[in-house]
């Protein structure tokens, strides 16, 4: 049977993932597919802790839709920001932009 | 009238303050309206006090009002306000009035051409007002304000002419040098309101003998005493005053010689049931007031301005006045102040014409022969001096004598011999005065007026009074004076003729000394001034008393201050010097953390949230636990 604590898990596993790719991947496209996987794995504690919780409420599938709403719009923002940068720099390497430092 | 009159005494030092009021917003623009209100409702004033008097004075020992009304209260604190009509303060009453009445109607000729005419009558009926309200105060807070403002108005009166240095310098140094006085009289009335819970005369006079703590006792009869000390120009806190003399002379005559100087007189006479029961601060009346009279009186020796002769001298009369009350003698004390006032507003007045007349001269070896030119000031100028030196019959002769008389009678020989030495110097020096200055033989008097009538009217009734006052208290008239105005705790010992006779004698002798150097020239005034050069310098410096203080000031004003500065500069300063600079020096290290690599950023970020899954964990577990 598989319990509350699967799917638990396999969100930390999917969010781990996410960071591991957010901290190590120098590609900015990557970094975002990263942070799609953080939200993913999001959504599936919400759905998750929704059904196992509060049967009856749809509390968690409305926060999920709301994330995916959100994650939508995130990747347009992220993507046109990359794109203009990539435009400016002929680069899409995240160790190449660090001109806003000391 | 009278019983109109007693209950409303409080219209005695109103109408004067009325009119203040009056010229200050509406009349100065008519000066000589000013002047004959302001002379018209101090007059009034003066009827209204002999209607007091005659009351108070209608019963034998002397009857005593009070009239008293709630002022404030709050909780643990009462203050009352009202009137306290008695003897001692319808003696008071009557030298103010009249003396404030004659000097105004002398300023209309002394002040005829001053721009500040109406402004001069506007301060003289405040300080009318002031003083009679001090005078009839019931209790020490409400005399407290008076005391203040007679003290705003003598400022306000030095400074008349502020146009000039000295006398915006004088005023400013009177104001400054009462305060340090007032300090301590505030202090000594906030220490009788604690210790007995009431400030009215009479409530205090009840209380204070059966207070036994002599310990607490003794520092606020000193403290008290500091007032006096300072308004009365005491040594050390003598310095004001001859620098006061800056002044209008009629304002000398009458703030800075007759009235408001002799307050702090009248205040220890008024209190005397508190120094009277601490006898460690009557010795200290008694010797700062012997002291005074003394140094003050040697100061006036080699001094040529003719008000600051006649200024020492009121320091040293003064100083004898509170001699007088240290040793017990208080009914002496309040005589001497009364004839004082008399005489010595008399002399001030009369120099005031004689330097009327030589167009702002005040320098004695600079007049001479005024005599001849102006023979009704030169007349009671001398009858003034006579009164001052205490040649009887006039009335300087019956108050000092009794002062004297009540320094040996309780047993100050010291004292006495210092106040008969004292009496020697003042006929000498005021003599000096007269034969240098109206009888010299200097030229530049020659061209001298007498004075107009309604300068020299005052001058012969003041002399006139100068004359016959002293005869209250005479035996002629059984001590009337001290029938009226005495303590259970002061003397007044019999009269003796051999006290009498030797005042006498020596003030004759001071005459026929002055006589002999300045009229005869038997001994050269000029070889005496080239033996004794050092002491002639000592005196004519005034034993340097200013400059010792402005020293003083430097010293501790100017090392305070440097103290200061080095506390700023190395304590506060430093401190907030290192503050800056532990901030800029971790800004200038943690910068480095902000390398742009927003990876980095990211990874603090998921440091920092772990620490605290990490920490929410462990205090979970802990609580589990």
């Amino acid at each position: 049977m598989i319990g509350l604590p699967h799917y638990l898990l396999l969100g930390s596993f999917l969010f781990c993932i996410g960071v591991f790719g957010v901290l190590t991947r120098r590609n900015a496209i990557a970094v975002l597919m990263s942070i799609e996987l953080m939200l993913n794995a999001v959504n599936i504690n919400l759905v998750a802790a929704n059904k196992f919780a509060a049967a009856d409420a749809v509390t968690g599938q409305l926060l999920a839709v709301f994330v995916i709403v959100v994650a939508a719009a995130e990747i347009a923002v992220g993507l046109a920001l990359i794109i203009s940068i990539f435009r400016q720099r002929k680069s899409v390497e995240l160790n190449d932009f660090n001109l806003l430092k000391w | 009238m009278t019983e109109f009159i007693l209950p409303n005494a409080w219209l005695i030092p109103f109408l004067p303050f009325l009119g203040f009021a009056l010229i200050a917003l509406f009349l100065h623009r008519w000066p000589k309206v000013s002047a004959g209100v302001s002379i018209a409702l101090i007059a009034a004033g003066f009827i209204f006090s002999l209607f007091v008097a005659s009351a108070v004075f209608s019963e034998p020992g002397g009857a005593v009002y009070e009239f008293t009304t709630r002022w404030l209260e709050m909780s643990g604190l009462k203050v009352d306000m009202g009137l306290l009509l008695d003897p001692l303060s319808a003696v008071m009453l009557l030298v103010v009035t009249s003396i404030a009445t004659l000097v105004q109607i002398y300023s209309i000729g002394y002040m005829k051409e001053d721009p500040g005419f109406a402004s001069y009558f506007a301060y003289q009926s405040l300080f009318a007002a002031s003083m009679l309200g001090l005078v009839l105060s019931n209790n020490f807070g409400q005399m407290f304000v008076f005391w203040e403002l007679v003290g705003i108005c003598s400022y306000f009166l030095i400074g008349f002419w502020f146009g000039l240095p000295s006398a915006k310098n004088a005023a400013i140094k009177a104001f400054v040098t009462n305060r340090v006085g007032d300090f301590g009289f505030l202090l000594g009335i906030l220490f009788l309101q604690i210790i007995f819970g009431t400030l009215t005369f009479s409530g205090l006079a009840e209380a204070v003998p059966a207070y036994t703590n002599m310990a607490l006792m003794v520092p606020v009869a000193v403290l008290l005493f500091l007032g006096p000390m300072g308004k009365s120009a005491q040594f050390p806190l003598h310095v004001w005053l001859p620098d006061a003399m800056e002044g209008p002379t009629p304002v000398s005559a009458l703030i800075h010689a007759a009235t408001m100087v002799a307050a702090g007189v009248y205040l220890v006479a008024r209190a005397f049931f508190i120094f009277s029961s601490v006898p460690e601060a009557m010795t200290v009346i008694a010797v700062i007031g012997g002291f005074t009279a003394l140094f003050a009186a040697t100061i006036a020796l080699a001094q040529n301005d003719i008000k600051r002769i006649l200024a020492y001298s009121t320091l040293s009369q003064l100083g004898y006045m509170m001699m007088a009350m240290g040793v017990g003698a208080m009914t002496a004390g309040m005589f001497h102040l009364t004839t004082h006032a008399f005489f010595k507003s008399l002399l001030f007045l009369g120099a005031g014409s004689v330097i009327h007349a030589m167009a702002g001269e005040q320098d004695i070896w600079k007049m001479g022969n005024l005599s001849k030119k102006m023979p009704v000031t030169t007349w009671t100028f001398i009858i003034g001096a006579l009164a001052l030196a205490g040649i009887p019959p006039l009335s300087g002769f019956w108050s000092k004598d009794e002062i004297l008389l009540g320094a040996y009678a309780s047993g100050h020989y010291g004292l006495y011999i210092l106040g008969a030495f004292v009496a020697f110097l003042t006929a000498f020096y005021m003599f000096r005065l007269i034969f240098v200055a109206f009888f010299g033989s200097n030229k530049e008097g020659e061209h001298a007026h007498e004075s107009p009538g309604v300068m020299t009217v005052p001058l012969i009734i003041l002399a006139v009074a100068a004359v016959f006052v002293g005869f209250v208290n005479s035996p002629f008239m059984h001590h009337l004076f001290g029938e009226f105005i005495s303590h259970p705790m002061g003397i007044q010992p019999h009269p003796s003729s051999m006290i009498m006779i030797s005042s006498s004698l020596i003030a004759v002798a001071g005459i026929v000394l002055a006589w002999l150097i300045y009229q005869k020239e038997v001994i050269s005034h000029l070889a005496l001034r080239e033996r004794f050069k050092g002491i002639h310098q000592l005196l004519q410096n005034k034993y340097y008393m200013d400059e010792f203080y402005a020293r003083m000031g430097q010293i501790f004003v100017y090392g305070a201050a440097q103290l200061m500065f080095w506390f700023d500069i190395h304590v506060i300063n430093a401190f907030v010097d290192l503050v800056a600079r532990f901030t800029g020096k971790s800004g200038d290290t943690l910068k480095y953390t902000e390398d742009g690599q927003v990876q980095n950023y990211a990874l603090y970020m998921v440091a920092g949230a772990l620490i605290l899954v990490v920490v929410a964990t462990m205090a979970a577990v802990s609580v589990i636990a």
